[in-house]
């Protein structure tokens, strides 16, 4: 059980403490590719939790090849032990990847759209589709007179579109749902 | 190892191999494609799809067959399970001398995959074995966007000149003939099936000759015969000097200092 200092009354709100502490640091936790927008805001944080003297941290992986997941991890492991081991020494953190539940971009928090439009980079729609069309309007004038130049963009997660109200390049993050059903693939 | 464990390995190598080696072929086409926004929209594809190999492999990793880096680097050519199509050069030449590679090849090679690909997670989704299950939805979520690339280029292409028609019929002739060995399932098919890890190669095949007559008929075109395997099944370790070289180059920096590579 973790004993933080100045711990009082029993375990549970030590713990509840410590988990929150940690959250609370991984507001810190950018990605290295928009570092305005931390992996908290990204919905990319699963599950904090602190036992047996072990910090246990699981992450959901944005897109499953993206360079950028090794360097956020040694991000939160170095955060995390220079604030909270530094409390008790004994703790020993680990953080892992994990695919369940898939990260989608109806994670991200309304904090973190906020931020990505403020970066011009269109936020996903929080719901998706049926028939898998995107409604993505200029992040600086919000006009929906926009093309997609590539639905491919500077990373795995976002696309280049650009508006024909305002003149201006700008990227959209690509929608990421669950495709639960069998899906009958007409374009 | 049970003998359970043994036909799930078997069926992970394969998926894993078929992505790592695709990808590796989509690679060596960066900054050789068509046009610029091409080259960052494959770039692109080929890290999600390296991302879709690392997963597969870290599934390996956890049914205890080694360290990750170790699986996918550090195994002989007889062990890889991927089909013999997606090994195969882009063409004539390499990366770095005189590379004629043949992007009609690329186009249909790549779509008939991808519409394989996605078939093939959506019975993954239904594993018996948990872990395939979540690995198969996020990989389909990103997939989705692959497949929506290359039937575009597809449609493109065979309603250009009637040289770009050529070339992709005579393209479509060269991967009709392997397709066979991206279907098969190996040796192990009827195990693997019987598991209920993933449908029975008849039902994929089935579904995916479907697909793609619906694809060519699109284009008014449309092919006699069944698919081939004429080079032989990758899934049971056979395979051609060309993975024998692409192993070669991407294994370079990993067997050159294993000592060194502790990323």
């Amino acid at each position: 059980m973790v004993e933080l200092k100045k711990g009082s009354g029993g375990h549970m709100p030590e713990i509840l403490n410590a988990e929150q502490k940690i959250l609370h640091l991984l507001q810190s936790v950018t990605d290295p590719e928009m570092p305005f927008i931390s992996i908290v805001e990204l919905g990319m944080v699963e599950e904090v939790k602190v036992k047996d003297s072990r910090i246990f941290v699981r992450l959901l992986p944005t897109f499953s090849g993206c360079p950028a997941l090794d360097m956020i991890k040694g991000d939160v492991v170095q955060k995390v032990k220079n604030e909270i081991i530094k409390l008790d020494d004994s703790l020993d953190i680990q953080v892992e990847f994990s695919f369940n539940p898939p990260w989608t971009t109806d994670r991200i928090s309304k904090d973190g759209r906020a931020k990505l439009k403020r970066n011009g980079i269109t936020p996903p729609p929080s719901s998706h589709r049926e028939d898998g069309a995107w409604e993505m309007d200029c992040p600086y004038c919000d006009s929906a007179y926009v093309t997609m130049d590539n639905i491919f963009g500077p990373t795995a997660c976002r696309s280049i579109l650009y508006c024909n109200e305002c003149n201006n390049p700008f990227e959209a993050m690509k929608p990421v749902a669950n495709i639960h059903e069998k899906v009958d693939v007409k374009w | 190892m049970t003998k359970e464990n043994k036909y799930i390995c078997e069926l992970l190598y394969q998926l894993a191999d078929d992505n790592f080696i695709h990808s590796y072929r989509g690679s060596e086409w960066l900054g050789l494609a068509p046009h610029i926004e091409e080259d960052v929209a494959f770039s692109s594809i080929n890290q999600d799809t390296m991302g879709h190999a690392a997963m597969y492999y870290q599934l390996l990793e956890q049914l205890g067959e080694g360290e990750i880096n170790d699986i996918s680097h550090n195994r002989s050519t007889d062990d890889f399970r991927n089909a013999i199509l997606l090994e195969q050069v882009n063409g004539p030449g390499n990366y770095l001398e005189e590379p004629e590679y043949d992007w009609a090849f690329t186009v249909v090679r790549h779509l008939l995959f991808a519409i394989f690909k996605s078939i093939r997670l959506e019975s993954l989704k239904q594993s018996s074995y948990e872990p395939l299950r979540h690995a198969a939805v996020k990989i389909h979520s990103e997939q989705y966007y692959h497949l929506m690339h290359w039937k575009t280029w597809f449609y493109q292409l065979m309603s250009s000149t009637e040289e770009a028609r050529e070339k992709m019929e005579a393209a479509i002739d060269h991967v009709w003939g392997e397709f066979e060995g991206v279907i098969s399932l190996g040796k192990y098919s009827d195990e693997i099936s019987h598991l209920k890890l993933i449908a029975t190669e008849e039902e994929l095949r089935s579904e995916w000759l479907k697909r793609i007559d619906h694809l060519f008929s699109e284009v008014n075109f449309s092919i006699e015969g069944k698919p081939g395997m004429l080079s032989g099944n990758g899934r049971n370790g056979e395979h051609t000097d060309d993975l024998a070289e692409a192993l070669a180059v991407l294994t370079e920096v990993y067997t050159s200092d294993k000592e060194a590579v502790a990323w």
